[in-house]
């Protein structure tokens, strides 16, 4: 929080391409077991491990980019923030109605049987919603 | 007599021209691959040298010796090799490559005392190593033109899983790096456990690793970091792979083509010389008939 008016570069990667790249004035990002963490500029070096989560990136241009990254790592400079996820979706990319189709499936199975597997795709689906402004 | 020769040549003549269409239009599909498989093989670099970069840091803060995936084991008693060769053959040398240079090395091992387990990836491997009678503990099949990350994780899983439970010391994969579209190498790398200077490395980034914050604890970040770490590994190790088979693919495919051409041409010689044979013959005949009838009258 050192020099206000320093940008982050921020980078979103996938195994297969480069999901995001760009300038932003802030990240909001949620770790295994500390909760949600905000980078601003110039935040010291820190690594961690990422839940399911909403992810938010405060565009320099004023704009803010969503994204459901289901765990992964992020790794945080003073003047960059990576996220490394072998699965992440940007907004734009996320079908609202289907998600929330899934999410009502999702929970009429879990009501029947307990499943570790189940709770993590609810936890995506609900990443995804998040992510899309509902919830 | 001469007549029927000229149309059996035709007719083969046909036949080399339908396969000659055939091995170029594979030609045209391997080569418009390789462009998309060369382009996959590029945007995977970023993810696998930043995952790179963080397990270095990692361990640059005194994480590392606890973990099963990077401790090396002091007696290697059984070595698993995963070969990634092709689905399909047709691609000149790719499968054998990759198979032989698999084999030399179970033999080597065999020679020393320890003992081999395969992981196939590709049907030609698959084929290969059961029909010989090698240790084949489970084939992926079916992807390895294109293969998705899923793939890689699929692999990547079962590879740690037979790691962490002890029945192999040591895992290597055998591929075929793609340098360029006219050069591509078959290649030994060991996945796991993961060598210490690939973690430590000489970077000069090291330094600043010791200096990050945590969170959670950099031994939990580990522990779901080092298999993430070996499926972008195997991931890589198969767009290689698929480049290079279309690569080899097409130049097979190129010099079959050729091939083609080249016996067109020569048959098509045979029969030309064929048919002006029987056409002197012919009017040799004509010509002694004629004669033969004008000096009667």
């Amino acid at each position: 929080m050192a020099e206000s008016s320093g940008v982050l570069r921020v980078e979103v990667v996938s195994p297969e391409r480069v999901l995001f790249s760009g300038e932003s004035t802030q990240v909001i990002t949620r770790t295994m077991e500390g909760g949600e963490i905000a980078f601003l500029p110039g935040h010291a070096a820190f690594l961690g491990a990422l839940t399911e989560n909403h992810t938010r990136i405060y565009l320099s241009d004023g704009t803010i980019q969503n994204l459901a990254v289901h765990l992964g790592f992020v790794e945080v400079g003073p003047d960059h923030v990576t996220i490394l996820s072998d699965a992440a979706e940007l907004e734009e990319d996320i079908d609202v109605a289907a998600v929330r189709a899934t999410k009502i499936r999702l929970e009429e199975q879990l009501r029947t049987e307990q499943s570790a597997e189940i709770e993590a795709e609810l936890r995506r689906t609900d990443a995804r919603i998040a992510a899309t402004g509902g919830l | 007599m001469a007549g029927g020769q000229e149309r059996i040549l035709r007719g083969r003549i046909k036949s080399v021209q339908a396969t000659k269409k055939i091995t170029r239009a594979m030609e045209l599909i391997a080569a418009s691959r390789i462009v998309k498989a060369q382009q996959r093989v590029v945007a995977a670099v970023p993810y696998s040298d930043m995952i790179t970069e963080v397990v270095r840091d990692l361990s640059a803060a005194g994480s590392s010796s606890s973990m099963p995936l990077l401790a090396g084991r002091s007696e290697v008693k059984n070595v698993c090799y995963v070969a990634l060769t092709a689905d399909r053959g047709l691609c000149g040398g790719y499968n054998t490559g990759v198979m032989r240079a698999t084999e030399g090395e179970i033999k080597k091992d065999a020679l020393e005392g320890r003992s081999h387990t395969v992981i196939a990836i590709g049907r030609k491997a698959d084929g290969y190593f059961r029909f010989r009678g090698y240790n084949v503990a489970k084939s992926f099949t079916g992807f390895t033109d294109s293969p998705s990350y899923a793939n890689a994780k699929e692999i990547g899983e079962f590879v740690t899983e037979l790691y962490a439970s002890g029945q192999v010391d040591r895992v290597e994969l055998v591929y075929t790096r793609f340098i360029s579209s006219g050069t591509q190498e078959v290649v030994q790398r060991p996945l796991v456990p993961l060598e210490a200077e690939t973690v430590a490395g000489g970077d000069a980034k090291n330094a600043a690793g010791a200096d990050y914050e945590f969170e959670p604890s950099p031994e939990a970040i580990l522990e779901t970091l080092l298999p993430r770490y070996v499926e972008a590994r195997v991931y890589a190790a198969m767009l290689n792979a698929a480049a290079s088979e279309h690569a080899f693919r097409q130049r097979a495919m190129k010099s079959a083509t050729d091939n083609a051409e080249e016996l067109i041409n020569n048959l098509s010689r045979i029969m030309n010389r064929a048919r002006q044979d029987s056409i002197t013959t012919e009017i040799m005949e004509i010509v002694g008939g004629a004669e033969a009838m004008s000096s009667k009258n």
